[in-house]
């Protein structure tokens, strides 16, 4: 590939990243607004209220609009695990297929079957079944996620599967512990709840943006109050799930652990930086600094990593060149084993292929041994089992920054509502708006932290990306990048521009 | 129960399970073959709502029942998914790009401020209705014509042309596959249009567009049917499970397999009937005829592609490289495990068929274009 600067596995990344980001635009809107919506139309047909209606009718336009572009993106994500990683699709499809396949079967067919009712179904079918519809576009989003997140957890921590070397791919064992792998269940707990408050400050930020233009100020201070609730609510369990989330990885991917906080050298009583820069020049093993500035809290990451103050916090360092004193073997040792299994797979194979079965039988002995390490195998250099540090920390830390200030956000909304003079306050108005714009940022952030994070693996330990890619000349997969960078970014202006507009003509057009 | 079943059974059945699935998507087309006949049927902007709205309330189902379609092989058949999706790239992102187009097309066409203009979401919706599905009947078309690829020992493939895919649609077999889908799918449309709107003048054209859109169907159609009984097909040996050529092997399917001949032709019959009664005799149930014909003429190409020890993704440059059923399919572990899954399936249709009903109680008219929810509309 001499002249190629990237290559395939470059582009597919690439192109994989751009759709699952402007996929993650749409989804986290659509996984709480329909809840939002679902919320306002239970009001309406409790109260008969025809007010309340129209601001029904208002966010379900909007919801409309969002969702549309949703659908378009995920179609394309769900393709590219052929297309784009086509080795993965193979050696993991046995495990990985099945979560996409019922994801189809349980939840899209009921987002799409409601979602029509919903639309135009106001005149056609009863107003309890309306209701009822509506509640099931919120559930049916909400079961999307389900089954997309147990794929993602079981590629972080793969579970429940065994390696069948005669067809050299990965095969399942055991449903249940894929389907409800701990990192599946924290996953989804904190994606929801994680998109609940988005779609709360999107109906708080737009709401204040009434409230600043002095228009619709009633319904306004009406949604206000109903998505403030929810998304308080909402931002308590973020923490808490993050909280959770955060200590899974530690204990099931501590490079990644290391990344988010840019440890180098582990250490006990392990201290979390609050604020720091990051020096960009550092790579493993080597004597700079981690950091050009940091401010630190002693003892905290141990405390958070393990729930004790006093534990060990590997760092980056230990888990590339290995720590004989706290018993961490690195990637530097575990390549050797990898490389083993490897080679003796590849022995495996070839007697087979020759029917000589006593050779295949101590070749397959020996490769069972040293499975475990599979994945490292692959690598040239240890160094290459860090993932990109300052992309990690930087993402991670503005996430959890933006998750302290917002329920502060939704306190104060609620705090002046309820003293009756939230149009009033113009400064907290202008940072709901704000706020709105922040939440996107906090959802990209916390996908950057997750994939960016497990670098260079797609399933940790045992499948680096660049084995995972098909075998397709750069320039094509160069070509469909380009093409996907120039459409979505087309559909996503007009989505835009569609938006505002509606937004301009407001819930009483 | 399901778990003592054979994995060879399993493996038949999962096949059965996707080419269901891939059935009901083609009749489910008929919502793209709405979309084309926006250019040639409505001489009008009412005519032209009246159809993409009359289209609007079902296009998501279509785009589902494709999503599950590629979840369903991914599940049980992920070396097809990767050997075809990853090899023959091209053909598979450009159908994805028609249907990219067409999602937003539905909501954004209408609004204010929607920066590209409705026209342009208009060919969008064309583009899908044609090359998307025009596409797609190449892909199916390579089941029996075969690809130029191959498989290494670990199962990794490579293409062997430059086109990756595309040069499928330059086989006059795949070609003709395509087209008739695309016109199928018209007649399909136009049959929906019938049974689902109230509007004289539009009524009156699409009626027409049925027995039109069938004749120009019809060479094709016979293109496709002579091929399959002519061709040679790509044969397995059950005990070994080597692959070779073998002279007339579809025909040989098809007499060997008399319930896939019946199928086969109850379709045809089937989608000849609803053409006739809508076209000629003025009845609005055709849908459900051209609708089954369609499910079952599906079914029978699937079952001719991979039953009766059959490669179903055949390869041209490495015979050996080709895919089976059986050596395509998921462990029978996972096959089990999707199969309960399946269970579920019944109760899936019956909510869509349910609401399906409610939501078609009553005929799509003007006035509910115009009327009080006129800002829902698309
Ligand atoms: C509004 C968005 C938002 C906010 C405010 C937060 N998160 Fe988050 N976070 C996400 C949105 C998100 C996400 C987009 O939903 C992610 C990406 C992957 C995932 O499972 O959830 C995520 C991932 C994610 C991960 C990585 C999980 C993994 O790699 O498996 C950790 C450790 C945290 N979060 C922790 C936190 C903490 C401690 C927060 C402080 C309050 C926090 N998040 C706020
Ligand atoms: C790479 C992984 C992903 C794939 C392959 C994927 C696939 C898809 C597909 C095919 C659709 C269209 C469904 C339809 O026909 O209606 C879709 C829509 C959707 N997906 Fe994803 N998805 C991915 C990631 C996610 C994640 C992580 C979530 C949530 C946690 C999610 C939630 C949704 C929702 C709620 C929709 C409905 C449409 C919308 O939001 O506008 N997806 N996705
Ligand atoms: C929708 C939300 C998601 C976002 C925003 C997201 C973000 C990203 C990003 C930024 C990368 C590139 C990492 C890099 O190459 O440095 C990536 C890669 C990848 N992600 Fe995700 N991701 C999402 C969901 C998922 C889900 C649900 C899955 C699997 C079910 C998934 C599977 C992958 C794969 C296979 C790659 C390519 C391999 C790799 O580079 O690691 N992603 N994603």
């Amino acid at each position: 590939m001499g002249e190629d600067i990237l290559t395939t596995v470059d582009w597919a990344r690439a192109q994989f990243a751009l759709t699952a980001m402007y996929h993650w635009i749409f989804v986290p809107l659509t996984l709480g607004l329909s809840f939002l919506v679902a919320f306002f139309e239970s009001i309406y047909v409790k109260t008969g209220n025809e007010e309340w209606k129209k601001l029904t009718k208002f966010w379900m336009t909007l919801f409309g609009i969002n969702f549309a572009i949703g659908v378009a993106t995920g179609i394309i994500l769900e393709f590219e695990f052929g297309t784009n990683w086509s080795n993965y699709s193979w050696m993991v499809g046995d495990i990985f297929g099945a979560p996409l396949a019922i994801e189809g079967i349980f939840a899209f067919f009921i987002e799409a079957t409601f979602f029509a009712v919903m639309f135009f179904g106001w005149h056609r079918v009863s107003k309890g079944f309306h209701l009822f519809s509506t509640w099931m576009v919120a559930v049916g989003s909400n079961l999307s996620a389900v089954w997309i997140l147990v794929a993602n957890g079981w590629m972080q921590f793969p579970v429940g599967m065994a390696f069948n070397p005669d067809k050299a791919r990965f095969e399942m064992q055991n449903f249940w512990e894929v389907a409800l792998s701990p990192v599946a269940v924290h996953k989804f707990t904190h994606t929801t709840s994680s998109a609940f408050l988005l779609a709360s400050l999107f109906v708080v930020g737009i709401s204040a943006l009434f409230l600043l233009q002095e228009r619709h100020q009633k319904m306004a201070k009406r949604s206000m109050v109903v998505a403030a609730v929810f998304g308080f609510i909402a931002s308590i369990f973020v923490a808490v799930t993050g909280d959770e989330a955060a200590f899974s990885v530690a204990q099931r991917q501590p490079m990644k652990l290391a990344a988010m906080e840019g440890l180098y050298v582990g250490e006990e009583k392990a201290s979390i930086v609050a604020l720091g820069i990051i020096n960009s020049s550092k790579k493993p093993g080597d004597v700079q600094p981690a950091f050009h500035q940091a401010l630190k809290i002693p003892g905290l990451l141990s405390l958070l990593a393990n729930r004790d103050s006093d534990s060990f916090v590997p760092g980056i360092n230990d888990l590339v060149f290995g720590n004989v004193a706290h018993k961490i073997i690195g990637a530097e040792q575990r390549m050797v084993t990898g490389k083993i299994a490897l080679a003796e797979l590849a022995r495996y194979k070839e007697a087979r292929e020759k029917g000589d079965e006593a050779a295949a039988v101590s070749a397959l002995a020996l490769f069972n041994q040293h499975q475990g390490d599979l994945g490292y195998g692959y690598l040239n250099n240890p160094a290459e089992a860090a993932p990109p540090v300052a992309t990690t920390f930087y993402s991670f830390h503005i996430m959890v920054v933006l998750g302290t200030l917002f329920p502060v956000i939704f306190l104060l909304v609620l705090y002046f509502a309820f003293k009756g003079t939230l149009e009033n306050q113009r400064w907290l108005n202008i940072a709901c708006f704000f706020s709105l714009f922040l939440g996107y940022v906090a959802q990209q952030a916390g996908w950057v932290v997750a994939e960016v994070g497990r670098q260079p693996w797609a399933i940790q330990g045992l499948l680096p990306v660049g084995v995972a890619t098909t075998n397709i000349a750069p320039g094509n997969v160069q070509t469909t990048f380009f093409i996907f960078l120039t459409l979505f970014t087309a559909l996503l202006l007009a989505e835009i521009r569609i938006m505002m507009k509606q937004i301009k003509l407001g819930p009483e057009a | 129960m399901i778990g003592n079943l054979d994995y060879s059974i399993l493996q038949q059945l999962w096949w059965l399970i996707a080419s269901v699935v891939g059935s009901l998507f083609l009749f489910l087309t008929f919502v793209q073959g709405g979309q084309t006949l926006i250019f040639t049927l409505a001489s009008n902007e009412e005519e032209k709502s009246l159809i993409i709205n009359a289209m609007g309330r079902k296009w998501e189902l279509t785009f589902t029942t494709l999503v599950l379609f590629g979840g369903a092989l991914f599940a049980a058949f992920p070396l097809f998914y990767a050997t075809s999706f990853g090899g023959a790239y091209w053909v598979w992102m450009l159908i994805l790009f028609t249907f990219i187009l067409q999602a937003v097309s539905y909501e954004y066409r209408k609004k204010p401020d929607n920066v590209l203009g409705a026209r342009t979401y208009e060919i969008f919706m064309c583009i899908n209705g044609s090359v998307g599905i025009l596409l797609i009947g190449a892909a199916v078309g390579t089941f029996f014509t075969g690809s130029r690829f191959s498989l290494n020992l670990y199962n990794s493939v490579t293409w062997h042309t430059p086109y990756h895919g595309l040069e499928a649609a330059l086989n006059p077999f795949n070609l003709a596959f395509g087209l008739f889908l695309v016109f199928l799918a018209r007649v399909l449309g136009a049959m929906y249009l019938v049974n689902h709107v109230d509007h004289k003048s539009l009524v009156e054209k699409a009626r027409k567009a049925t027995w039109i859109n069938l004749l120009i169907a019809l060479p094709f159609l016979l293109t496709i049917l002579i091929g399959l009984v002519t061709m040679d097909g790509f044969a397995v040996e059950p005990a070994t499970g080597r692959i070779f050529l073998e002279k007339g092997k579809y025909l040989n399917n098809l007499l060997g397999m008399p319930a896939v001949l019946f199928l086969l032709l109850a379709g045809l019959g089937s989608v000849i009937y609803g053409v006739v009664v809508t076209g000629f005799l003025g009845k609005n149930c055709g849908i459900w005829f051209g609708g089954l014909g369609t499910v079952l003429v599906g079914l029978a190409i699937f079952s001719l592609a991979g039953y009766n020890n059959t490669a179903f993704y055949p390869s041209l440059s490495d015979l050996q490289s080709s895919l089976t059923i059986y050596n395509a399919s998921s462990s029978k572990y996972t096959l089990t495990a999707m199969s309960y899954v399946a269970l579920a399936v019944p109760f899936v249709l019956a909510y869509i068929a349910y609401v399906w009903k409610l939501m078609d109680a009553e005929k799509l008219t003007l006035g509910e274009l115009a009327g009080q929810d006129a800002d829902d509309m698309y």
